[in-house]
């Protein structure tokens, strides 16, 4: 920590947020907010007679409210910076100004206030972290009734020598040493009803270490551990595990069912021991819900603002769980640590080496190949009408709609997402690599024989398709005959490859992407929506039924959604009858002669 | 193996590869049947099942075809181009030719793992995969990628063990960093720890 906080190549901005980020791989520009600190963290030299002074009393936050501190703070002693801070919304302010009167360094400062920071990058590493879980909804465990039931995390800073009671463990309600203590395994983790699904991975280990912690400590005392299963899959695990055990600790098959309080505060815990079948009662000093991990608050918010996918766990989801395990799907973007799943230190630590080894890999050239996959503008067809710069997520597209001078395409902004060429009505702009012709020769040939049997789904390749691997790669099976054409983004399936789908017979047509919000190229698939629901009434109008074009939303991480959503396509496409798809066929044939005819006349 | 020997030097000279990938897809697909149906195309100069087509004798294979058949654009119908598009874009390169004219279809991923028990609905599936394929890749483009100026700074996002690490690593190699911390100190969850495993040392 302190390394981190002197390195010279290191800029630290603590109390800061990335508010929004803009640009791409390689020169990335990111504003921070950082607020106020209102103490100089440069001057201030940690003597903490600003704490003395203050009169302002508050629960410690480190110390998960265990202890106090004062409206002017240090967070704790090995704080990095080591500077102290002030909560504004606790402190007196002027009317007080105790502390300023005793600070000799003259470093507090009231009127200081949040900056915005503009830091230009060319890589980012995601290290969000994560919340420990919120166990009140799980009130079987008695957690908000009894002061005797603890977090785990409440229990390290009982047992730290540096947290409020130097160590001495104490249960809450008398401040007696407990003579037994219970451990209850898989709060908020492995439950389909409440907290997390997911194993959090760290709570068994880490209540083996507060087991060997606490017989250190206190050789007598009595410990049980209840749980579902014990984890202890790394390396030196089993070691620690048997060491819990040889030391007298009990391991009991079985999650409590319920926890009542007895008139000494001690905890009796009821539990069906699932090994013996028997239901047991265990009374306790003091018990410890070894709390799961879930994402950090702010994970939703800056998945938008980098266009990165989740896991329906709700953290960060890599660009290939094996292969490219600290990558995002973005380019220039990593993860370390527990943004990207549950893990412990050791795996934290490698997985933040990782990521800054996957950094100086892009970046040692100080250079970088632009994306080759973007949009041109063919300046005769351009009518000037300003629509491709409009749907631009990237504003990548000048046009003067008052001059009429032609659009223009900056290719260094262009991600390739292709909505420009979706919409572009007069036929200006061609989104190279997913050209119209391309698309359409891909739509032809799948349509040119049985073209009934068949499912034609367009899939964006960062969600839809990918969730389509994922279904693969889980070999869930589905019917055979769905069809997949790829484009980058759904914003690049133009209205025209829809109607030419139908008039070349398709049953279905399945337009794909990422969910709302979760666009890789920020919103373009808002695009994609307005899109499909203009189709869809302009197919009722024409006397095509709307319910033969469908969209669905289907993220990376939703193979069993895509496996699910080809099922419920081919029960539509099963439900479109040979003469359907011929008086379709008819009336958008007729369509195009009248509108032939008319371009002729004019 | 299916290859043609004349052609008119003029239109696409395409060569395809259907990928085993091992089992994986040739336990399902019938890989052969599907490289004769596509050699019967037109521009097809080459059509042939392999065993691994990522693999460098694979790979090797056919940049050998694309000197001896004078090919120009290449269909890999294989696994996802999310896994090995990057594997033959390379390839591509190596062989002088320009890597956007490669096109990929997706056996694996999307016939013989969904469909392992329809063998025959999996086969006509690839070969529908393979033959729209060969429609693209008749009308692909060749592609240049411009080189750009890269930012040599880092942007870490959060400030405990995972955030530090990264930040010291890239420090210690010479490039800048900027490590972004919400809260007053860095340091995160794990500076609330008391000791950890599995050593029983000190968190801070």
């Amino acid at each position: 920590m302190a390394d981190a906080g002197r390195h010279p190549n290191i800029t630290l901005h603590t109390m800061s947020e990335v508010t929004e980020v803009k640009g791409y791989v390689g020169n990335f520009s990111a504003k921070i907010i950082k607020r106020a600190r209102y103490v100089d963290e440069k001057e201030c030299t940690s003597c903490g007679d600003c704490v003395k002074a203050c009169p302002v009393v508050f629960p410690d936050e480190f110390n998960v409210g265990l202890s106090s501190r004062k409206a002017i703070y240090i967070p704790f002693p090995q704080a990095v910076p080591s500077a102290y801070v002030i909560n504004m919304n606790e402190c007196m302010g002027r009317g007080c100004s105790k502390c300023l009167d005793v600070c000799e360094k003259k470093c507090i400062r009231f009127h200081m206030s949040d900056e915005e920071i503009i830091e230009n990058v060319g890589s980012i590493v995601v290290a969000t972290g994560l919340e420990p879980y919120d166990p009140r909804e799980m009130d079987e465990y008695g957690y908000t009734r009894f002061e005797n039931v603890v977090t785990s995390l409440e229990f390290e800073r009982l047992v730290n020598a540096g947290g409020p009671t130097k160590g001495s463990v104490i249960r809450p309600k008398d401040r007696k040493r407990p003579d037994s203590v219970g451990f209850i395994q898989c709060v908020g983790s492995r439950s389909k009803r409440k907290g997390g699904e997911y194993c959090s991975n760290i709570c068994c280990m880490n209540t083996i270490k507060s087991t060997l912690v606490l017989k250190e400590h206190y050789p007598d005392i009595d410990i049980k551990v209840f749980y579902i299963d014990i984890r202890a899959f790394g390396k030196g695990f089993e070691d620690l595990y048997n060491r819990s055990r040889s030391l007298g600790v009990q391991y009991i098959r079985g999650l409590p069912g319920s926890v009542e309080e007895l008139p000494d505060g001690t905890m009796r815990v009821a539990v069906e021991n699932t090994a013996t079948g028997k239901i047991e009662f265990h009374d306790l000093g003091m018990l410890v819900l070894a709390l799961g991990i879930k994402p950090s608050s702010g994970t939703q918010r800056l998945q938008e603002m980098l266009g990165l996918q989740l896991t329906p766990d709700g953290f960060y989801l890599e660009a290939h769980p094996k292969l490219l395990p600290v990558d995002a799907a973005t380019r220039g973007i990593f993860f370390a640590g527990c943004a990207e799943g549950p893990k412990d230190i050791k795996e934290s630590v490698t997985q933040g080496s990782a990521a800054a080894a996957r950094a100086v890999r892009l970046m040692h050239k100080g250079a970088i190949t632009s994306e080759a996959i973007t949009s041109e503008i063919i300046e005769a067809h351009c009518k000037s009408c300003g629509k491709c710069a409009e749907v631009c997520p990237y504003n990548a597209i000048t046009v003067d709609v008052k001059k009429k001078i032609p659009a223009s395409v900056n290719t260094a902004a262009c991600a390739g997402c292709g909505t420009c060429a979706a919409e572009c009505k007069f036929g200006a702009i061609v989104m190279n690599h997913f050209t119209d012709e391309q698309i359409i020769s891909q739509v032809d040939t799948m349509l040119e024989e049985d073209a009934k049997e068949k499912v034609l789904t367009f899939a964006c390749n960062w969600c839809s398709y990918a969730g389509a691997d994922y279904a693969g790669v889980s070999r869930l099976q589905y019917p055979a005959n769905a069809r997949i054409i790829r484009t980058m983004c759904s914003g690049r399936v133009d209205e025209k490859f829809i109607w030419h789908a139908f008039e070349k017979g398709a049953p279905i047509v399945l337009v794909s992407g990422c969910h709302i919000g979760d666009c890789h190229y920020i919103d373009a698939n808002h695009w994609t929506e307005k899109r499909v629901n203009k189709v869809r009434k302009k197919m009722e109008k024409r006397g095509i039924r709307p319910e033969r074009l469908q969209l669905e939303w289907i993220s990376a991480a939703e193979g069993v959604r895509f496996a699910k959503v080809m099922t419920e396509m081919e029960e539509l496409r099963k439900g479109v009858t040979a003469e359907e798809i011929e008086e379709t066929v008819r009336i958008l044939k007729q369509r195009k002669k009248a509108a032939r005819k008319r371009v002729q006349k004019e | 193996m299916f290859a043609k020997t004349s052609d008119d030097g003029q239109s696409a000279r395409i060569g395809v590869y259907v990928c085993r990938c091992g089992l994986n897809i040739a336990q399902t697909v019938d890989c052969e049947r599907v490289a004769e149906n596509i050699s019967y195309m037109d521009d097809v100069v080459v059509s042939k099942d392999i065993t691994y087509a990522c693999s460098e004798p694979g790979q090797m294979e056919i940049k050998t075809d694309i000197l001896e058949h004078g090919l120009d654009r290449i269909i890999v119908a294989s696994c996802s181009p999310r896994l090995h598009e990057p594997t033959f874009r390379n390839m591509m390169k190596e062989a002088d030719l320009n890597p956007y004219l490669l096109e990929m279809a997706n056996l694996r991923e999307q016939c013989s793992w969904v469909h392992m028990s329809e063998p025959e609905a999996a086969t006509l599936k690839s070969e529908d995969l393979v033959k729209m394929s060969v429609s693209r890749v008749r009308l692909l483009s060749p592609l240049t990628e411009d080189v750009m100026p890269l930012t040599k700074r880092t942007l870490v996002i959060g400030g405990g063990i995972a955030g530090i690490q990264t930040a010291l690593d890239l420090a210690d190699n010479g490039y800048e960093v900027v490590l972004a911390e919400k809260s007053p100190s860095i340091g995160g969850t794990m500076a609330q720890l008391d000791k950890t495993f599995p050593t029983m040392d000190c968190s801070i």
